[in-house]
């Protein structure tokens, strides 16, 4: 099973992403933001894929906001 | 004025009140709509004679249940009615999606050809429900249909149940060793009973209509999110026969039922989507919301709950109708073996086990479709619309999007009694599948159709060069003793007998189908095991192994 990231896997580029990430917010009303925010999630987890890593991934940031509410039901 | 003229069935005293000798019966039907009039003619097929009883004395009352899915209506063909339905219903595979006014995708339900059903027929349910009377009326001797009877208890005995009816004539109490509850999602035996429906109730109210109309729509199903032409989330367009249009609007949670049903609103809200100079009359509304639940269990003592009496879903998807024909295919060649001594009556544990999981699967596609069409929170919208602006530029975003995601058989795989593979046979069906369909030919030249050969009794569909294998298969099949059991050989050529040739190699190709090659398959029509060769006592030890539904035995 794939293992979630937990270590730099940017190589070297992450300064650069990070940049580009805040920069493509600016000029954005806060609403807009959420709107690119929730395309930029849907394209980079088309991007990713992998079942197993998009829920780790999500449980991880879940996780790491307030404990995650119980599963639902299935 | 409506375009169908509903029938009244004639109400006549039972016996039990006329002065006759009571008289217990193997089974007693509740419920006379399309599922269990369906278990009914089923029944009667395996020569198991059946009452059944209905509170009412005609048809459904407005279209209701229109989209009959590919499988239903195979299992319609085996009962006898499926070539009626197709040649009135609206037949269409495509479904086209739409936000605001533009087409993002459009989804084919059956891209291939070389099945005899097509993907979908749109045939008002009481269309369905005159055709599946009047073939109960060819079965005079098997069914008798009692309408305008009331359940209002139903009590346990030894081994039976003793039911109580209500008439125009007064009360009568009826034994039978099993009732079937086919009675819906308002049914009385579920509550008689005492089960409650467990799942999810959603707030959005929607309304449906139907108008009469001379329009060159095409028969392809339509769904808008956010239409420009109408305030609501949503509207989905079905075309049926009679010039008979379904539109479903999205009203949203704070709709007013009420208000909402007024003949003249409705009019001009369809008036807004078909434009001014088409002529169209009104025909049939309802305003309704809906829940996703079912009963923990649908076997209660000598009770099996079938259909909506069992398990309810939203319309977008067609999984509620669809699913309760799929429900009385999987159950009434069991209930007839257990009927008739050939099965213990543990063996209904698998109709519970197997169409639970469909169940499960028809609630949870239809609980995402609704979460789709009505995000609950401000975060769940934002990804909806997302979804939906994104669909237009990226195709990974379509398969997202979800306005419905349409009726598809169960497949049983591991669940108990689906042999595991023991060799490598290719081809998509592995044990617990529904089979797939495909041209065949006789060895006089008469073409046909696979499915029609498999169902209501166990068959061993075995692939095979040349007459002496052919000969092998067959005398393989008698030998094995496996009751009823029919051996269908399929070959480059027919033999004679049971053999048929693969005319476009369709069998053989999606059964993988390589001399030797043999499946054995259950009266439904689902694969229970499959093999590289054909080996008589391996089909006897799968058949045994199912029919006797040890769960521990098959399990392991």
């Amino acid at each position: 099973m794939s293992e979630l990231r937990g270590a730099d896997g940017f190589g070297g580029y992450g300064d650069e992403f990070y940049e580009r990430l805040v920069a493509a917010h600016q000029g954005l009303s806060e609403r807009q933001s959420g709107v690119l925010n929730a395309r930029l999630i849907l394209l980079l987890a088309n991007q990713v894929g992998d079942r197993a890593i998009l829920a780790q991934v999500l449980a991880a940031a879940r996780a790491s906001v307030s404990p995650a509410p119980e599963a639902a039901g299935e | 004025m409506g375009s169908y003229t509903y029938q009244r069935f004639r109400y006549r005293t039972p016996d039990e009140l006329a002065g006759g000798r009571p008289k217990r019966r193997p089974v007693a039907i509740v419920g006379a709509g399309p599922v269990g009039l369906s278990a009914a003619i089923d029944l009667a097929q395996q020569r198991v004679p059946c009452v059944v009883l209905d509170d009412n004395d005609s048809v459904s009352d407005g279209s209701r249940a229109i989209c009959w899915a590919k499988r239903t209506l195979e299992i319609f063909d085996r009962l006898g009615v499926a070539g009626r339905m197709t040649a009135k219903g609206v037949t269409w595979k495509v479904g086209r999606v739409y936000h605001g006014d533009r087409e993002l995708y459009q989804f084919d339900l059956l891209p291939e050809g070389g099945h005899k059903m097509p993907a979908f027929i749109n045939l008002q349910q009481y269309h369905v429900e005159q055709y599946l009377v009047e073939r109960v009326c060819e079965l005079p001797e098997l069914i008798e249909l009692r309408w305008k009877n009331r359940v209002t208890a139903v009590e346990d005995l030894d081994d039976g149940l003793r039911i109580t009816v209500g008439t125009p004539d007064g009360e009568y109490h009826l034994e039978c060793d099993w009732l079937i509850a086919a009675d819906g999602a308002r049914g009385s035996v579920r509550t008689l009973r005492g089960h409650r429906f467990e799942g999810q109730a959603f707030e959005d109210k929607f309304l449906i209509v139907d108008v009469r109309m001379e329009a060159t729509y095409p028969s392809d199903r339509r769904f808008w999110f956010q239409p420009s032409f109408d305030p609501g989330e949503s509207v989905l367009i079905h075309r049926q026969p009679d010039n008979l249009f379904r539109i479903d609007f999205q009203l949203g949670r704070d709709a007013d039922p009420d208000v909402e049903r007024d003949a003249s609103r409705v009019m001009e809200r369809v008036r807004r989507v078909v434009g001014p100079y088409v002529s169209c009359e009104f025909e049939w509304c309802s305003v309704y919301t809906f829940r996703c639940a079912r009963i923990a269990r649908f076997i209660d003592g000598h009770v099996i709950f079938v259909g909506d009496a069992a398990h309810v879903v939203s319309p977008f998807g067609a999984r509620g109708g669809n699913g309760g024909i799929q429900d009385v295919d999987n159950l009434c060649w069991k209930l007839a073996r257990v009927i008739r001594n050939e099965a213990p009556a543990r063996l209904l544990a698998s109709y519970e086990i197997e169409r639970g999981r469909a169940a499960d699967e028809n609630i949870l596609n239809s609980r995402r479709t609704t979460a789709f069409m009505s995000p609950g929170s401000a975060v769940e919208r934002q990804f909806r619309d997302a979804v939906l602006e994104l669909a237009a530029d990226f195709p990974f975003a379509r398969a997202l999007v979800n306005s419905g995601r349409l009726s598809q058989p169960c497949d049983y795989a591991g669940l108990p009694g689906m042999a595991p593979e023991a060799g490598t046979v290719t081809g998509v069906m592995s044990a617990g599948a529904p089979c797939s369909d495909a041209p065949v030919m006789r060895a006089d030249g008469t073409p046909g159709w696979l499915l029609e050969q498999l169902g209501a009794t166990p068959c061993a569909l075995v692939f095979v060069e040349g007459e002496v294998q052919a000969a092998r298969a067959e005398a393989d099949g008698a030998a094995c003793g496996i009751r009823g059991l029919k051996v269908i050989t399929v070959g480059a050529h027919a033999s004679r007998g049971t053999g048929f040739s693969d005319p476009q190699g369709l069998v053989r190709s999606r059964y993988g189908g390589a001399a030797g090659v043999t499946y054995l398959i259950r009266p439904d029509q689902h694969v229970l095991a499959r093999w590289p060769h054909c080996d008589p006592h391996a089909l006897r030890a799968a058949w045994d192994a199912y029919r006797r539904y040890d769960e521990e035995r098959v399990t392991a």
